[in-house]
């Protein structure tokens, strides 16, 4: 393993530090792994707090500002902070008018999130918890977990947060966030797996010739793996994964995103094979996004989110926000 | 000998112990079919209730597994830190104010620490989990604890019927946690958490012995 590291204990301390030293603007605790807006919450505002494992830069902690969350919590590497630390966040982030905890479908995080609800109401902040589900290569059955949530998490964050920046209440805030994830599909083609620090060597092994088809954000293996093809198939197959869950119809917000280890020329080429396949399909693409926005270390691929807009959700997409990896409008 | 606070406590210092020993077995199995970081996060998790008891200095059994499942609780993160967390605590629970816990309290506390895993994870017998060592494990016990036998027979009985659970997981195809979503691809497996709940049994009967 050859990383830019002090050690794997020190990784996310260091990072944290980091964040501190780069954006005035966010108050971090790195002692007790909380990244909240400085001058704290908004009075009489919603306030919205996510968090998950750490190695998926820039979520969480880099759409904490306006617009956006109001504080995040980091864990260890790929895995769930601890209740104690979101109660932390939730507290930092309770302006008097509620918390909305947005929370990837994996069960630690949907475990610890909830741990950290019932201590959030023991000292009276309101909390609603939305559970984002946008994987379209997870089968939502008896059979799984249910459908993960990966991408979408972005968008969910990025409108919930406009929603609650103009005076909605935390009930409204809340329902906003469940339709953004309701119209929000996603689906990840890994090309290499990222390595965790404190493991030293890749989560899976793919030969020359494979891709990992449905990748989790973890590493995770896929639900199959495929051969090699060009860009313009692996675009196509996603799409038509996405597709088949939710039809890609009207006017749509496409996320390109990478996974950690994927050059921007890559990125952009497979947007524009996304661009082509989606007008192709009768459906426009009005809002876009290519670049790192949910990683997985260094693993290496891609990912497509799309997420069918209305009038008011292109709106408050629109709407201004400044956190250290989203910005526009302000 | 029952299962007092000196027991208690060495149960959880020799779980750490050997989770520390297994962490990079339990964090491969983990690779191969969740997210490989269970043997990290059990490790770190188990020192932090190892901390919790020396801080607190519990004088019931029952309080020693309280203290363990709060550090768990606090420290692990992931599926595990709550699962083991709350499972500890509810059998602390169970064994209330007890000072020498016989066969039959351990017994019902280890039932309750099934309850508490079974509840959160919302997992049966049958889904690849941790549940699949622990039930049979709990009722290896039970069993014998109303027949008479000792906390040591029964705790050895246990870990026996643990191992023999997590075999079963090998070609089970997993319904609940992250191997969830490798639908067929997790079948010839063993469930890391059945992998890492065997070694806590075994830890039982070792200091129980």
């Amino acid at each position: 393993m050859k990383k830019l590291i002090n050690s794997p204990d020190t990784v996310i301390t260091d990072a944290l530090r980091g964040m501190a030293a780069a954006h005035p603007a966010l108050e971090v605790d790195v002692e007790n792994r909380v990244i909240s807006r400085a001058g704290g919450p908004a009075q009489g505002k919603v306030g919205l707090v996510s968090g998950g494992g750490s190695g998926h830069e820039p979520l969480h902690g880099g759409y904490v500002g306006y617009g956006m969350l109001t504080a995040a919590a980091p864990g260890e590497v790929y895995t769930s902070p601890v209740p104690d630390q979101i109660l932390l966040a939730t507290q930092r982030a309770d302006g008097g008018a509620g918390v909305l905890h947005i929370v990837k479908n994996y069960t630690g995080d949907v475990l610890n999130f909830r741990m950290a609800a019932e201590l959030a109401e023991d000292e009276d902040i309101r909390v609603v918890s939305v559970v984002t589900d946008d994987d379209a290569a997870v089968e939502d059955s008896t059979f799984t977990a249910g459908r993960r949530g990966v991408g979408g998490t972005v968008m969910v964050e990025k409108i919930a947060g406009a929603a609650a920046e103009e005076g909605a209440d935390l009930d409204a805030v809340a329902a906003i966030a469940t339709r953004v994830n309701e119209r929000t599909r996603s689906f990840a083609i890994a090309l290499h797996a990222g390595t965790v620090p404190a493991a030293g060597k890749p989560g899976f092994e793919l030969a020359e010739n494979e891709v990992e088809l449905g990748v989790g954000i973890h590493g995770e293996p896929g639900r199959e793996r495929g051969a090699m093809a060009p860009l313009h198939d692996l675009v196509g197959y996603a799409l038509d994964v996405i597709h088949a869950d939710l039809p890609v119809e009207g006017n749509v917000l496409v996320m390109l995103n990478g996974q950690g280890a994927t050059p921007l020329i890559e990125l952009y080429g497979a947007f524009a094979e996304a661009t082509a396949w989606i007008e192709g399909h009768g459906a426009t693409v009005t809002r876009s996004l290519v670049g790192n926005y949910i990683t997985s270390l260094d693993q290496s691929g891609f990912s497509i989110t799309v997420t069918r807009l209305d009038d008011e959700l292109t709106r408050l997409w629109d709407a201004p926000v400044a956190t250290p990896a989203l910005r526009w409008g302000r | 000998m029952g299962f007092d606070t000196a027991t208690a406590t060495a149960w959880i210092t020799t779980a750490n112990a050997v989770v520390k020993e297994d962490e990079a077995r339990l964090t491969a199995l983990d690779a191969a079919i969740g997210d490989g970081d269970h043997g990290a996060n059990l490790a770190r998790g188990l020192a932090a209730a190892v901390a919790g008891i020396e801080e607190k200095r519990p004088e019931t059994p029952g309080g020693v597994l309280v203290a363990a499942g709060r550090g768990i609780v606090a420290k692990t993160g992931g599926a595990s830190g709550p699962l083991y967390g709350s499972a500890l605590r509810r059998a602390g629970k169970a064994l209330g104010d007890t000072a020498d816990a016989d066969a039959t309290q351990l017994g019902a506390a280890l039932e309750a620490m099934l309850a508490a895993i079974v509840e959160l994870g919302a997992a049966a017998e049958g889904d690849k989990t941790m549940v699949d060592a622990l039930t049979p494990a709990v009722q290896a016990f039970t069993a014998l604890a109303a027949d008479g036998a000792e906390v040591a027979a029964a705790a050895h009985a246990a870990a026996d019927a643990a191992e023999a659970g997590l075999a079963a997981t090998i070609p089970m195809q997993a319904r609940k946690g992250r191997a969830s979503y490798l639908g067929a691809r997790s079948v010839g497996h063993e469930d890391p958490g059945a992998a890492s709940m065997t070694l806590l049994l075994r830890a039982l009967a070792e200091v129980t012995a």
